[in-house]
């Protein structure tokens, strides 16, 4: 037998505790909580579950639809046409899905429409368009065209061999997608609760009310628990459609696309326009919005309500240092646990590490207000912010390091141990060199995720602590054009540090990609 | 001196190596012969404590080695793909056994810069390992290898990913750097070529176990069943 190695179960202790504490402890609570209310079973709970849940599936259900259908001439046209700016295009694809939540909400009442279905569904087409691009139509180009002309040879008209051809090819991506898309607006939140007004409730804004304004906790629970049965079942059909139809035939390397010719020019250059045109619609306006009036310099007052909503910048940056940190502690030594481990201690511990990703924000936020009373009352703590912010960015963590992990042949440890180097000097010499890059990507990926962050947040800042999120959506229940003027200004300066962000870990990771 | 007494390694559910026995004297350089899957560097792998042994027992010098880790067994071993550290230069390469050992500062770039001479590569420190052509990987490898003058070092076909010319000129440089230096050195090949050009005795492996060790002349002369003589031809 090997001596047992502290080193190595203290670094899978740690993230196992973390998780453990505040994650799964918390969401056992909610369990029991909810199932208890669900069985007690008085009047009306279950009409108004219904109703709610009704609700929260039908716009996930057409906001998918209306995606795929919006989405369909920007992915023809930057998968299979080579064009000039069509990296750019891409890219430009891509920031709504970035900017948060509360940010895309804030955009939308710019352009007056809130207290509407049209509202939150258009809302929700805007964020998701790049996930269906990205993920389609890196497929799509990734078909053989020889198909394609096989079926115009045989006799198939242009639309017949996109309908019998290549929709079924693309059909994985288009689950995928789908999967993606229906998650992301079944527990949409920020979105919801400022677009959607008294009238329109997800389970996610549900919850929120009951818990935080109606302190319904039991209630919240129940919600919270049909909320999970959606999530798990729609992460399980998925799972099962995977695994039946995983296919890789009829692809090729990414090959040379043509230049669009005659119609097909004009094709490509409406269809790339046009949803340039639409997404910059809402950011534009609330840009130009925000300028009008003072609305920055608002930002300095002091206001007796909210204080200085200047002050929410100050709190953001600092809860988005400390996650970042946590996240790329417990994310880096999770990834070497399971990279470094055998087969099944290391997919379940990859399994659980995932776990906060396909659960909700609300529900993190929720867990915390329902658990962490006792034994040490956490709920008024400074910490709790941070920690929240860090679990919802872990996973991320996790996703870009583990990889860069793998890529290191198990070689180049055991030279170093040839060499001299004790197990712990070669994590040292060798592993956290080669991580550190990869580290970095995620610290940046849970700094942008930490600055964006609502659904947590909302239910434990305190009026003193206030991120920029939470601070847009004070200002914007508020009656009155100067807090509306204010809270535009706020999430333009939110969506801009995003942006810069982002657009900073686009270069670190495909600028120089360096030697390994 | 390596003493390997009747060692077994199991690997999974397979028996890798049977009942291996062998000795490496001290300043000799022994090449173990086999084809490809015989395994060779398995042997090379358990000597080095990269992988466990199932029986037997590995000594250097009357010290049983069983129970010592890797890195403080004192081998060097140049594997066959290399496994240049990718985040290191040459120099940082070169000189990471002497870091491990604590070698200060000033003696370790002079010990960096004697062994870049050895193997013909003065004035490299400084390249990344991803502009190396395969020729110049192989001698920083060795040079790494030699750098912290182990009491043994380990061969996994030093010349095996090289092409023909390049092989035969490099062959004499190892064998040139091996004697002169005094290393003890076990080589583990596929290539008689090889094996002759760069050791003292042959030792011939089949399927996990030793078939037959001698010198070549000698294995020649009285092989020990027909399959030597036909792998030796």
């Amino acid at each position: 037998m090997r001596p047992i190695r502290w080193g190595h179960v203290l670094v899978a202790a740690v993230p196992v505790l973390f998780i453990g504490y505040f994650f799964l402890y918390p969401l056992i609570r909610i369990l029991t909580l909810g199932l208890s209310e669900l069985n007690i079973g008085f009047d009306g709970v279950e009409a108004r579950l219904f109703h709610i849940g009704w609700f929260t599936l039908w716009q996930a259900v057409l906001s998918t639809v209306l995606t795929m259908v919006a989405a369909a001439p920007m992915t023809w046209a930057v998968s299979q046409f080579e064009f000039r700016g069509r990296k750019l295009a891409t890219a430009l694809v891509t920031v709504p899905f970035v900017l948060p939540t509360v940010v895309v909400g804030a955009a939308f009442v710019a352009l007056g429409w809130r207290n509407s279905v049209g509202a939150i569904l258009v809302a929700h087409i805007f964020f998701n368009i790049a996930v269906v691009v990205r993920t389609v139509g890196a497929l799509w180009s990734r078909l053989d065209p020889d198909l394609h002309d096989a079926g115009r040879v045989l006799g198939a008209s242009e639309w017949k061999v996109f309908r019998t051809i290549t929709l079924p090819l693309l059909r994985p991506a288009i689950a995928a997608a789908s999967a993606i898309v229906f998650l992301f607006t079944f527990t949409s939140f920020g979105v919801v609760l400022i677009l959607g007004g008294f009238r329109y409730a997800t389970l996610e804004v549900e919850i929120y009310r009951q818990a935080v304004t109606l302190f319904d906790l039991p209630l919240a629970a129940a919600l919270a628990v049909v909320q999970l049965v959606g999530v798990t079942a729609t992460l399980y059909a998925y799972s099962r459609y995977q695994e039946r139809h995983t296919s890789t035939w009829a692809l090729r390397a990414e090959a040379n696309r043509p230049k669009p010719g005659g119609r097909a020019r004009f094709l490509v250059g409406a269809s790339v326009i046009g949803t340039l045109i639409a997404l910059a619609i809402p950011v534009v306006v609330m840009v130009a919005r925000s300028l009008r009036g003072v609305a920055y310099a608002g930002l300095f007052r002091d206001d007796p309500v909210v204080g200085a909503p200047i002050a929410s910048i100050g709190n953001s940056l600092r809860f988005a240092v400390i996650a970042s940190v946590i996240a790329v502690l417990i994310g880096v030594m999770a990834s070497s646990v399971i990279t470094g481990g055998g087969g099944a201690m290391s997919r379940w511990f990859d399994l659980t590490l995932m776990l906060p990703l396909g659960t909700s924000a609300v529900t993190i936020g929720f867990g915390f207000i329902v658990a962490l009373g006792e034994p040490v009352d956490l709920r008024a703590s400074f910490w709790l912010i941070p920690i929240a912010h860090a679990l919802v960015a872990i996973p991320f963590v996790v996703r870009s390091t583990v990889p860069t992990l793998r890529s290191i042949p198990a070689e180049t440890r055991e030279a170093a141990r040839v060499l001299g180097a004790s197990p712990s000097r070669v994590w040292r010499e060798i592993d956290l060199p080669i991580v550190a890059r990869a580290a970095l990507v995620g610290a940046a990926f849970a700094f942008v995720i930490s600055l964006g962050e609502f659904g947590a947040t909302s239910f434990i800042a305190r009026p003193n602590t206030a991120t920029m999120p939470v601070m847009i959506v004070r200002l914007l229940s508020r009656p009155g054009s100067a807090s509306f003027a204010m809270a535009l200004a706020l999430a333009v300066i939110l969506a801009g540090m995003t942006a810069v962000i982002v657009l900073w870990i686009d270069r670190l990771q495909f600028g120089e990609i360096g030697t390994f | 001196m390596l003493d390997v007494k009747s060692i077994d390694v199991r690997l999974g559910e397979k028996l890798v190596l049977r009942d291996v026995t062998l000795t490496v004297g001290t300043g000799q350089t022994v090449a173990v012969l086999g084809p490809s899957g015989s395994g060779k560097s398995t042997l090379l792998r358990a000597v080095a404590g990269l992988v466990p042994i199932e029986s037997g027992s590995i000594t250097w010098d009357g010290q049983d080695l069983t129970t010592v880790p890797t890195h403080l067994r004192g081998f060097g071993l140049m594997f066959q793909g290399y496994a240049l550290f990718p985040h290191l230069d040459v120099f940082g390469n070169v000189g990471f056994g002497l870091r491990m050992a604590n070698l200060p500062e000033d003696d370790m770039r002079r010990r960096v810069a004697a062994t870049l001479e050895l193997v013909g590569l003065d004035g490299f420190d400084n390249r990344s390992i991803a502009d190396l052509s395969g020729g110049e990987k192989q001698r920083v490898a060795l040079a790494r290898t030699l750098a912290p003058e182990p009491r043994m070092i380990m061969l996994d076909e030093p010349l095996g990913a090289l092409d023909r010319a390049l092989r035969e000129r490099l062959m004499v440089d190892t064998r040139r750097i091996l004697s002169d230096g005094g290393v003890t050195a076990l080589v583990v090949t596929h290539d008689r070529e090889e094996a002759e050009a760069l050791s003292d005795r042959i030792a011939l492996m089949r399927e996990g176990s030793i078939v037959q060790a001698g010198t070549l002349p000698d294995i020649l002369a009285r092989p020990a069943d027909a399959w030597v003589r036909d792998f030796l031809g």
